[in-house]
């Protein structure tokens, strides 16, 4: 199979035929396998070099340049992890995510942007992202959190974290709750938050926690999960007032 | 070749436009205006200039929102009304004209749509090259219209609506109208091939020439002749009445007539304001470009020998790019309510370059400010730090309030600590967080550097114990550091709000000092309810 009909080049040519729909979600022992998408080239060429060299744990299968090439690739490819650029025209990582969620449960993603600004932040993992990172992220940190999100793990950026806690603020005269099991955090899931917004990580929040690390992952997955689904008029209105730059 | 051209023609004649003629007339059935056209298409059209209508009809493109509709200007019987709305439809002309016909024998609703069409539906503006009807297609449209007119006239007469002769002014009113309004296309299509811009008699005759010219004269006439046999028809009336009546006809008549002009005024005048803001837009990106983006850029080429330098310059001119793109009174944020979040880089408004070779100063000069709230502080305490000491400061704040005394001094304890991370702790990433809670303000400075032993620390260091802790104890707040060799610094600072905590934290403002002070031991652990039931018990 060649890729050059739509325009990206895939793959180192050996890799191509190692059979990338058997890999498609499951947790195999091999290298995760991880799709970029991002509109700027140089941007996608520098993260897979950066990439394939800092770690075998990665491999990249495939890269995109824009919306209609990153939905075709990633449909082909089924990638376990793909790294999403947020800022996109035609509607930006958030559009792929709205195209390919339903298609392909089990690619995992993990959005990458230069942005910062919570709207987007919020729109994106509201659009079923499971991790959001800054592109100042070293590489070695990037590598940590693919390998995390692709064993279904969510991955919060300490600025992330600041966004949600600031969301889930109880504000005085904010709109009431309307379902509480959605739109509270606990106080513990508040205070692993916090110690990731702070800036540890999961082993440091769960000896400054006295709990495991698997708890700290269990409170995070359940934040994301309340940030995807709680109708809390901050994410709502994040989700939907973004404007893409 | 010719069969894939066949199947386009067929089936989806607006999409892709047959480029060969070998088939020409004698596909009767084939009756849209872009089938294969006579010799004289054959050489322009060699090629496909690609889609007619934006869509590509391929495959791929499947998901592509529909072609916008435009009426045709080439291969049209009347206005390219129904062609155009063959295109938008992906249907063949034909049908379209059709029910057009057949709509206007029902009360005239064809000829009314096809009206409301015509004057709401813009020209299409390629000059595309669209070959003209051919005689059979031309026959068959102009059928269809004689057919329509007929229809709505015998269905007039039938509902009771036209009685006698009054149908005959009417249509004469209608043709005269549909003769101007085609003269107004005309005029509209020769001002975009000229790109000339036109006055008043412009407008009307758009350098058409004498025939253009008679054209529309001969428009105003039959719709003049129309209405004065309509009222004149309807004589008898007294003559106040009567010259009230011929005035509002007049005035009717003159509507009528000046649609497609006043439409086409509205039209070119938001093309001009659309035009004139998008280039006010590339002027001020350009400039502001110009002013730090080239410069910094400059300043790198020149100073790429030195690595830390060069990181200062970048750093320093991504945080201005931010808040300039993404800040509050940033390009890219139209409107950011106050309780949005403070991202802080996005927030800094105060630049903090110290020396003179950082770029920019200009750009920035204009927003530099005191800060006025906790998160708009921090992030220029931040910003300072990464520009003085070349380390990256990783900022998180929660929620903001406005700064006072005890504020101040806890964002300069703050800053305090990032120094001596900076100086100390040989990291190159520090992280703050600061968050407010309804009855203090909490903030975090951790690195994960060399740490120290504190009972190790000798009395000549100043830093902690003046700058920080004195800093916070003054201001009733307090401050609390972890760290040993080797597990780097975290330095903790709490100070309760002066303001506002009674109003946000029910019964627990008076004691809001001391029970966050209390609290301050172990609030990793503490939550907002929890520490206020705590305060209460203690």
């Amino acid at each position: 199979m060649t890729t050059d009909d739509t325009g990206h080049t895939s793959t180192d040519g050996p890799a191509e035929t190692g059979g990338d729909t058997e890999l498609a979600g499951q947790q195999s022992p091999g290298p995760v396998t991880v799709f970029l998408v991002d509109d700027h080239a140089l941007f996608r060429a520098g993260a897979k070099a950066e990439l394939q060299s800092i770690s075998d744990e990665i491999r990249v299968v495939g890269e995109a340049g824009s919306v209609g090439e990153a939905v075709a690739g990633i449909t082909r490819m089924r990638p376990q992890v793909v790294l999403l650029d947020v800022h996109m025209p035609d509607g930006g990582g958030a559009e792929v995510l709205r195209r390919l969620r339903g298609e392909l449960p089990d690619v995992v993603f993990l959005a990458l942007s230069v942005s910062d600004a919570a709207e987007d932040v919020i729109a994106v993992i509201r659009a079923g992202a499971r991790g959001y990172v800054t592109k100042t992220i070293s590489s070695a940190e990037l590598v940590k959190a693919i390998v995390r999100v692709s064993g279904g793990d969510a991955v919060f950026s300490p600025r992330l974290a600041g966004f949600v806690l600031d969301a889930f603020a109880e504000r005085p005269g904010a709109e009431p709750i309307s379902d509480p099991e959605l739109d509270q955090l606990t106080p513990r899931e508040r205070d692993v938050l916090r110690l990731l917004a702070r800036g540890y990580a999961y082993k440091e929040i769960a000896s400054e926690l006295f709990i495991s690390v698997k708890t700290v992952e269990t409170h995070v997955s359940s934040v994301l999960r309340k940030t995807q689904l709680s109708n809390r008029y901050e994410l709502s209105r994040w989700a939907t007032d973004r404007r893409l730059v | 070749m010719d069969d894939v051209q066949e199947q386009a023609a067929d089936g989806r004649p607006a999409r892709s436009r047959p480029t060969g003629g070998a088939d020409a007339p004698d596909a009767g059935t084939r009756v849209s205006a872009d089938g294969p056209q006579a010799t004289g298409a054959q050489a322009t059209g060699a090629l496909p200039t690609g889609p007619v209508t934006g869509g590509d009809g391929g495959a791929g493109d499947a998901w592509q929102t529909p072609p916008k509709m435009y009426r045709r200007r080439g291969g049209r019987a009347l206005a390219g009304v129904a062609g155009g709305l063959a295109d938008h439809l992906g249907v063949k002309v034909l049908w379209v004209r059709a029910a057009f016909a057949v709509l206007a024998g029902l009360g005239g609703l064809g000829l009314m749509s096809y009206g409301l069409l015509w004057a709401f539906v813009p020209q299409e503006r390629r000059d595309t090259a669209r070959e003209e009807l051919t005689g059979r297609q031309r026959q068959q449209a102009y059928g269809l219209i004689a057919l329509g007119v007929g229809l709505s006239v015998v269905g007039g007469v039938l509902s009771g609506v036209l009685t006698g002769w009054a149908g005959l002014p009417v249509a004469v009113v209608l043709v005269g109208v549909a003769v101007v309004w085609r003269e107004a296309d005309e005029t509209q299509r020769r001002r975009w091939r000229k790109g000339a811009k036109s006055g008043v008699a412009g407008v009307v005759f758009g350098g058409g020439g004498v025939s253009a010219t008679i054209r529309v004269l001969a428009g105003v006439v039959l719709v003049i002749a129309g209405i004065g046999m309509i009222m004149l028809r309807g004589s008898g009336l007294a003559q106040v009445q009567f010259a009230f009546v011929s005035v509002l006809a007049t005035l009717i008549g003159v509507a009528l007539l000046t649609v497609p002009f006043w439409l086409r005024l509205v039209r070119d005048l938001g093309d001009e304001r659309r035009a004139r803001i998008r280039t006010e837009e590339r002027a001020e990106i350009a400039a502001h470009l110009h002013d730090s983006v080239l410069q910094t850029l400059a300043l790198i080429q020149k100073r790429s020998d030195h690595p830390r330098e060069v990181t200062r310059l970048a750093r320093g001119q991504e945080r201005q790019l931010r808040a300039w793109l993404y800040g509050p009174n940033g390009y890219g944020t139209p409107t950011r309510d106050s309780s949005g979040n403070r991202d802080g880089s996005g927030n800094r408004d105060g630049s903090g370059n110290r020396d003179g070779t950082a770029p920019a100063d200009g750009a920035v000069g204009d927003t530099e400010s005191a800060p006025a709230t906790l998160a708009q502080a921090v992030a220029a305490a931040c910003g300072e730090i990464e520009d003085t000491f070349a380390i990256s400061v990783q900022q998180v704040v929660v929620g903001d309030v406005e700064l006072d005394d005890g504020l101040t001094a806890l964002v300069q304890a703050a800053r305090e600590a990032i120094v001596n991370a900076a100086k100390h702790a040989g990291v190159d990433e520090v992280s703050v967080y600061a968050e407010v809670e309804p009855t203090s303000v909490t903030a975090f400075v951790r690195d994960r550097g060399s740490g120290f032993d504190p009972d190790a620390v000798p009395d000549d260091r100043h830093g902690l114990s003046d700058s920080i802790r004195g800093r916070m104890e003054r201001g009733g707040g307090t401050c609390r550091v972890r760290t040993s060799p080797g597990e780097g610094t975290e330095i903790q600072l709490e100070m309760p709000r002066a303001s506002g905590a009674g109003s946000t934290d029910t019964g627990s403002g008076g004691a809001g000092g001391d029970t966050g002070t209390a609290a301050a031991h172990d609030r990793h652990a503490a939550h907002a309810s929890d520490r206020a039931a705590q305060g209460a018990a203690s």
